[in-house]
């Protein structure tokens, strides 16, 4: 067994090639081929499409180990630009297709908006410390969790029973204070979004270049990584496919919080009629159909099982962890669903949604989980994560 | 088979549990009210749960 340090430095160690999971891959394929066409055939073809879609997000966040956590980690720590210079690439591609096309179909597709609140700044900055704790954002946790390291696999049902508490909670986060949701498109046309939005890349790529250039091991080294930025540009093309098929944006914590929904309404412990968000119309339709017809939930499992289809050819594998660093992972697990929610999302619903499709609360999300990561970084150091 | 292997086994068994429970408990798909395959130009507006819904 060897121990190598991932392209997000995470501390990874490569399983010799599991029999067992290597012979798995032909059965695996033919599994996936199977679930797309049931689904086209049982549900919907184009929830069998978004399926697809998130094949290929789980296939690049694992094949190319694209972590928004670490490279936002290796960026502090290592002043190591590549990661973060590959999501800003991934923001741009994705905003330069999906804010003209918000513009051209403001009835067929919509933006991610969430509204700034105090329940934004006070979520993204938790959610910030706890992804560095736990070792991934949404997307990460999902795909770490389908190549099956069992930090991520342990994290997942705590985060999604946080993210569900998080959304049970939501309204009584809002009342502490909330404007109505800002829309760069609606506001400033499609021209004017994309300029803006440009500009505040531009900025954030600056400052991580001056960053990475004071000194650090990667000071000498080009910031830009071919296959990071190869699989951004990919993930940037499957967004907008998400947002042309489902008409919304790529979204990853709804899913998780509907889930647990569902169990906690079938065990009795929760109503949802009498709650302000589950209530709602579109939530009480969700609960009460398939997770398959739920367009978060499909790409979800599509990510995951892209992901499995990784690990058959590339064996992976977390560092043990002892009983203490077990129990602050999962408490950060929880606490990544519960703050996903106060802060209308993670490093995708948020930050690769929000951006790319002109709201203004995606960008309040980056400085302030940032702002948070800053000091998760050392509290996972600390902790020996 | 290593314990990796068993862990991944059953973590993909607990979900498809879940998938299938959840399958037989929910309101059956109507697929007369099935969506266009692309909502793009379709005309419908988007209807799903977003992490940015409040």
């Amino acid at each position: 067994m060897q121990t190598t340090l991932s392209q997000a430095g995470a501390p990874a160690v490569s399983s010799p090639a599991s029999p067992a999971l290597g012979q798995a891959r032909w059965p695996l394929t033919a599994a996936i081929v199977l679930a797309v066409l049931a689904l086209a055939w049982f549900v919907t073809v184009r929830q069998s499409v978004l399926f697809v879609i998130g094949i290929g997000m789980g296939g690049l966040l694992a094949g190319a180990r694209f972590g928004f956590t670490t490279g936002w980690r290796r960026l502090i720590e290592a002043r190591d630009a590549s990661g973060v210079f590959a999501q800003i690439v991934l923001l741009a591609v994705a905003a330069a297709i999906s804010i003209p096309l918000l513009a051209k179909f403001p009835g067929d597709l919509a933006a991610a908006l969430g509204p700034p609140s105090i329940s934004l700044l006070i979520g993204a900055f938790v959610f910030g410390i706890t992804m560095q704790i736990a070792d991934g954002c949404g997307s990460g946790t999902l795909y770490k969790a389908g190549l099956g390291i069992p930090l991520n696999m342990g994290v997942l049902p705590l985060f999604a029973l946080g993210s569900f508490l998080g959304s049970v909670h939501l309204h009584g986060w809002l009342s502490l204070g909330a404007v109505a949701p800002v829309s760069l498109v609606r506001d400033w046309g499609a021209g004017g979004a994309l300029a803006l939005t440009f500009a505040g890349l531009a900025v954030f790529g600056l400052a991580a270049w001056i960053w990475s250039r004071k000194g650090g091991a990667a000071a000498s080294s080009s910031p830009w990584n071919r296959k990071l930025l190869l699989a951004g540009i990919g993930l940037a093309l499957l967004a907008v496919a998400n947002l042309v098929v489902a008409g919304q944006p790529w979204g990853v914590v709804y899913g998780f919080g509907l889930w647990a929904a569902k169990v906690a309404t079938a065990a009795g412990v929760f109503d949802p009629a009498a709650n302000p968000f589950w209530g709602q119309a579109v939530n009480l339709r969700t609960l009460d159909q398939s997770v398959f017809l739920d367009v978060t939930s499909i790409t979800n499992i599509g990510i995951m099982a892209g992901a499995l289809w990784i690990a058959a050819r590339k064996p992976s594998s977390g560092k043990p962890l002892t009983g203490r660093q077990w129990a602050a992972v999962l408490v950060a697990g929880f606490l990544l669903g519960y703050s996903s929610r106060l802060a209308f999302g993670c490093n995708v619903g948020a930050m690769v949604s929000g951006i790319s499709t002109g709201s203004l609360h995606g960008w309040i999300w980056v400085v302030l989980a940032f702002a948070g990561s800053l000091i998760g970084v050392r509290l996972r150091r600390r902790l020996g994560v | 088979m290593t314990s990796r292997t068993c862990a991944i086994l059953l973590f993909w068994a607990v979900l498809i549990v879940f998938f299938a429970w959840d399958w037989t408990h929910a309101s059956p798909v109507n697929h007369r009210k099935e969506p266009a395959i692309l909502a793009i130009g379709s005309g419908q507006a988007p209807s799903g749960g977003h992490c940015s819904a409040f």
